[in-house]
């Protein structure tokens, strides 16, 4: 009881001192060496809008020799354009952006993560006054490292669930090992998720989608957050292709009552009516919409927020600071393993709801 | 919304696209119906299960209400076979008990009878004993009355005057 008392005192002396001890450190250096702490931070800044950019190989690591020389771990990705033909070459030939690559006489170079066709072996690329690079883009189909990590999730879903539905023939349907963790999951998906949204009737037909795009995003979402650092779901593209997938679903499996309810909503007035069936069909599109920006949102602000606490470790750079950062981090951690799962529940619930809505069969008509 | 879109990848999109329908349908093919077809195979096996126990359960349930009512049953038949066997015992008690008072009273009376009828030989017996008994007496006094004539011609006129009389 006594150590716990005095404790708190302690605690928040040490809270206190160490915001102190920011603020001291933060104005000495300011006032005797700037040049560093700024530097620090805009590398971690660019380290972060790096990590958060897709990239042409596939690099585990990189840092900068005392000669000021990066040096890179990790392996190089296959490119593939289409510029008047195919052109397919490893993107070694880019020297991590430093170099232009040739391939069959055209001359191409990495700028912010994107491929600019340049004049020659020397081209450079031009900007407009928003920074805006103005160089031809040719059609990229390259093997980023956010691709590879689909094929990975792909691999990796692959396997796990070709060998879960293997168990059950070996075991008289029971399911072994790994199909024991996963089984429950998948119930919970069926019972929880598609049965209450969908109704016993339609849910059949939805499963596949919705068990797919639930692990798809929760394994994607858990990659992100290991060290390789491969986050696939703050990309635009790939939320964009899931919720175009739920969309199109949705709007093909409407049924007259569906459409009935978004271009002649039953029970209002003629007026309201023709008020209401813009607003239903805008909301057709919002809500895929809001699915996309959710997921991404979600993910990309967790990777900022989480890679800003961890390089808050090297900016303070004293033992109080690094460490409550690095607790922060921690802390931080934990919660994007839940909001991870999270957002793969909440995609999956409202991918099912739109489906729901869009089979719904409503009695009311016949209650009139 | 501008930098939103500006990072917006063709390249990544077709082949997330692409990869992404591929792994619906090869999943759907390889695990999840062979997974939700078991697991639904597991589910009904299990509710039949439990059905058939409920079932066996009532069954059960009916059994014992049946013995029951067997049980009870035979108790009341026992009962009244008890009942009935008393019953007779006793009416066959009474029955007995009738026949050999009835027995008694025959026997008694056939032994009254002959009594009555000994009794009455022996009476006859007796007067015809003392008859004789008394002729004898009689002839031997007569006999002897008679051994002289004064006594006899006595008599009889102590005869006569008594026929006098008459």
């Amino acid at each position: 009881m006594h150590i716990k008392v005095t404790l708190k005192p302690i605690t928040l002396l040490l809270f206190f001192l160490s915001f102190m001890s920011f603020g001291q450190e933060g104005h000495t250096e300011v006032q005797s060496n700037q040049e560093p702490t700024s530097d620090k931070k805009t590398e971690i800044k660019e380290y972060i809008q790096h990590h958060l950019l897709d990239s042409y190989d596939f690099g585990l690591y990189s840092w900068e020799t005392n000669e000021g020389e990066h040096k890179y771990f990790g392996f190089p990705l296959p490119v593939i354009l289409w510029d008047n033909g195919l052109k397919v070459f490893l993107s070694s030939k880019f020297h991590h952006g430093e170099s232009v690559a040739e391939a069959d006489g055209n001359f191409y170079r990495v700028h912010h993560s994107k491929i600019y066709k340049v004049d020659g072996p020397d081209g450079e690329i031009f900007e407009d006054e928003h920074h805006h690079a103005t160089n031809e883009k040719p059609l990229d189909f390259s093997i980023t490292k956010n691709v590879t990590m689909i094929f990975m999730v792909f691999a990796i879903l692959f396997f796990m669930f070709s060998r879960m539905a293997k168990s059950y023939k070996s075991n008289k349907g029971m399911p072994k090992g790994m199909g024991r963790l996963l089984e429950p999951i998948v119930l919970y998906v069926r019972d929880e998720i598609a049965v209450p949204n969908i109704g016993e009737k339609h849910y059949k037909k939805y499963m596949s989608y919705l068990l797919t795009v639930f692990f798809f995003v929760w394994i994607v979402n858990l990659f992100g957050l290991t060290p390789i650092g491969m986050n696939l779901t703050n990309n635009i593209a790939v939320t964009f292709c899931l919720a175009i997938i739920t969309y199109l679903i949705t709007t093909f499996s409407g049924n007259k009552n569906y459409w009935k309810h978004i271009f002649w909503m039953p029970g209002v007035p003629v007026p309201m009516k023709i008020i209401l069936a813009p607003i239903e069909l805008l909301g057709t599109f919002i809500k895929p919409f809001a699915l996309m920006i959710r997921l991404y949102a979600n993910i990309t602000a967790g990777h900022i927020v989480l890679m800003s606490i961890i390089g808050m470790m090297f900016v303070f750079n004293n033992w109080l600071g690094s460490s409550l950062s690095f607790l922060l981090a921690f802390v931080l951690g934990i919660l994007e393993l839940l909001v991870a799962a999270l957002q793969a529940y909440i995609f999956t619930v409202l991918s099912a709801l739109y489906f729901g809505m869009a089979v719904e069969e409503h009695h009311h008509d016949e209650a009139h | 919304m501008e930098e939103l879109f500006g990072g917006f990848s063709l390249g990544l999109f077709f082949w997330q696209t692409v990869l992404f329908l591929a792994l619906v349908f090869l999943l759907k093919k390889f695990a999840w119906k062979p997974i939700l077809d078991s697991v639904n195979e597991r589910e009904e096996g299990i509710k039949n299960a439990l059905d058939s126990a409920e079932k066996a359960k009532l069954e059960m349930e009916n059994l014992h209400a049946d013995n029951q009512k067997l049980l009870k049953e035979a108790r009341a038949e026992r009962e009244t076979m008890l009942k009935d066997a008393r019953d007779i015992k006793n009416k066959m008690i009474e029955d007995a008990k009738g026949e050999a008072k009835e027995a008694a009273g025959k026997l008694i009376e056939q032994a009254q009878a002959s009594i009555e009828s000994e009794k009455k030989a022996a009476i006859a017996e007796l007067k015809a004993q003392v008859a004789s008994l008394s002729i004898e007496i009689a002839e031997k006094v007569v006999r002897q009355e008679l051994s002289n004539k004064d006594k006899q011609e006595k008599l009889v006129e102590s005869m006569l005057g008594e026929a006098k009389l008459n």
